[in-house]
């Protein structure tokens, strides 16, 4: 358990079938490094949103997984990132409901609420980087909105 | 363009490799038929695979003669087109990986080459040589041919599984007078839940349902949008006269949606597809009893 083979990877992400691809890579690299079932679904599902807003909006881009190790603590790290035309207000973006799309505008928000850390850089012009981490052995982040 | 470039005329290396191509067509053809790639297609006779290694010096030689020895879209080749990849996809069969077809088609280039050798061994090295490198091109440019050849076969293989995997994938199933369920399996992405839709509508027309069973136990990931499909299916169902249940939501599943945000408010769910026929027989005012024990125990 916890070893780097089958865990980091660049995947890309151009087409519906690569979206299958990243959620089947997530869930097995959660499942080695030790993640239970109900992190790994959440993980496989903030990947799934994060990874669709890339084709999506972003117009196609890259997922990179990686292991982190804290502790006897294991962590997956995975960065979205496109070169798309970028978010202007993030805020707005990650409010629940919002969408520049047809979605339910619960993508962004909800994979925030999914994993332990979440971080998004993005300016218009300048596509976008959405990074998560959740880590094994500890508990949900306490939910400041609900 | 005319027919004749400069460089396909007797003499220079282009025509030289034309002209012996068509002088040694039936030695080559020969030498082939004994290939494992002739072999493994034209397995009735050998005059079939001659014929056959025939027709692959004829295009060569036609490719050739137009001057385009690099080009795999020559028209030369169009004839032995199917031909070729008929014999690659036999050999990926008989349990070849792709670079072993390739390293076969590689082999096809040496007997070729000591022939043209042979044939040349009175001309000037230099003649020799600028003969012998056309040679490796063309026959590596028929190599690029089969090797696109074999991967548009791959590519019209996936996309014909992709359909046969949407329509099997989404039976609808009569359990009872007005009840019709649909097992839901694997990623439910726009196109599939756009059949699941049509095929739901379509049954409760027919079987003249109240209520439609969702059963999600076979979906691995429900997401924002595997959400937003379901939902627009259960208000199609819901304009159409009938109540969608969906069940089989797992606990890892009903946590995830939770954090989420999604709202399924506006939808019966069940954790089990049991629990959503018992739920639909109830309302219709059916149920199932028990007679073994106490003969009063209703779902």
């Amino acid at each position: 358990m916890g070893t780097a083979a089958g865990v980091e990877a660049r995947l890309p992400i151009g087409s519906d079938l690569d979206l299958m691809w990243v959620r089947q890579h997530v869930r097995q690299a959660a499942a080695t490094l030790g993640f239970g079932l109900v992190d790994q679904t959440k993980l496989v599902t903030a990947a799934s949103e994060l990874a669709r807003n890339t084709l999506v909006y972003g117009g196609g881009g890259t997922m990179e997984s990686e292991h982190l190790v804290d502790g006897s603590s294991h962590g997956l790290r995975l960065t979205f990132s496109d070169e798309g035309p970028g978010i202007a207000d993030i805020e707005q973006a990650l409010s629940d409901g919002f969408t520049s799309g047809e979605g339910l505008g619960m993508g962004l928000g909800g994979a925030r609420r999914l994993v332990h850390e979440f971080a998004i850089e993005s300016a218009p012009g300048a596509g976008t980087t959405v990074r998560v981490t959740s880590w094994t052995g500890r508990p949900p982040k306490p939910r400041e909105e609900f | 363009m005319p027919e004749h470039v400069g460089d396909t005329t007797p003499g220079t290396p282009t025509g030289q490799v034309r002209d012996f191509l068509r002088g040694r067509r039936e030695q080559i053809a020969q030498r082939w038929a004994d290939e494992p790639l002739f072999r493994a297609v034209f397995t009735v006779s050998r005059d079939e695979a001659v014929e056959a290694g025939k027709a692959v010096v004829d295009a060569l030689a036609e490719v050739a003669d137009v001057g385009r020895v690099e080009d795999p879209d020559a028209p030369g080749f169009a004839p032995v087109r199917d031909q070729l990849g008929r014999m690659a996809a036999a050999r990926s069969r008989g349990g070849l990986s792709t670079g072993q077809v390739s390293g076969e088609l590689a082999g096809l280039r040496p007997p070729v080459e000591n022939m043209l050798l042979e044939e040349l061994r009175d001309a000037p090295a230099e003649h020799v040589r600028a003969c012998a490198t056309t040679l490796t091109v063309l026959m590596g440019t028929l190599r690029v041919l089969v090797m696109q050849t074999a991967l548009s076969e791959g590519q019209a293989l996936i996309d014909r599984q992709r359909l046969q995997l949407m329509e099997v994938a989404t039976p609808v199933i009569k359990l009872w007078d007005g009840i019709v369920a649909v097992p839901l399996i694997g990623t439910l992405d726009s196109a599939r839940s756009q059949v699941v839709m049509e095929t739901l509508l379509e049954a409760v027309v027919e079987q003249r349902a109240r209520y439609a069973i969702l059963d999600i136990t076979g979906v691995p990931t429900v997401d924002s949008l595997v959400a937003q499909h379901l939902m627009k299916t259960v208000q199609a169902a819901r304009l159409m006269g009938a109540e969608c249940i969906v069940s089989g939501i797992r606990p890892a599943i009903a946590q995830t949606i939770v954090h989420l945000g999604l709202d399924l408010g506006g939808v019966i769910t069940r954790a089990g597809l049991a629990d959503a026929l018992g739920y639909a027989l109830h309302q219709l005012g059916a149920g199932i009893f028990n007679t073994t024990s106490n003969g009063t125990d209703q779902r």
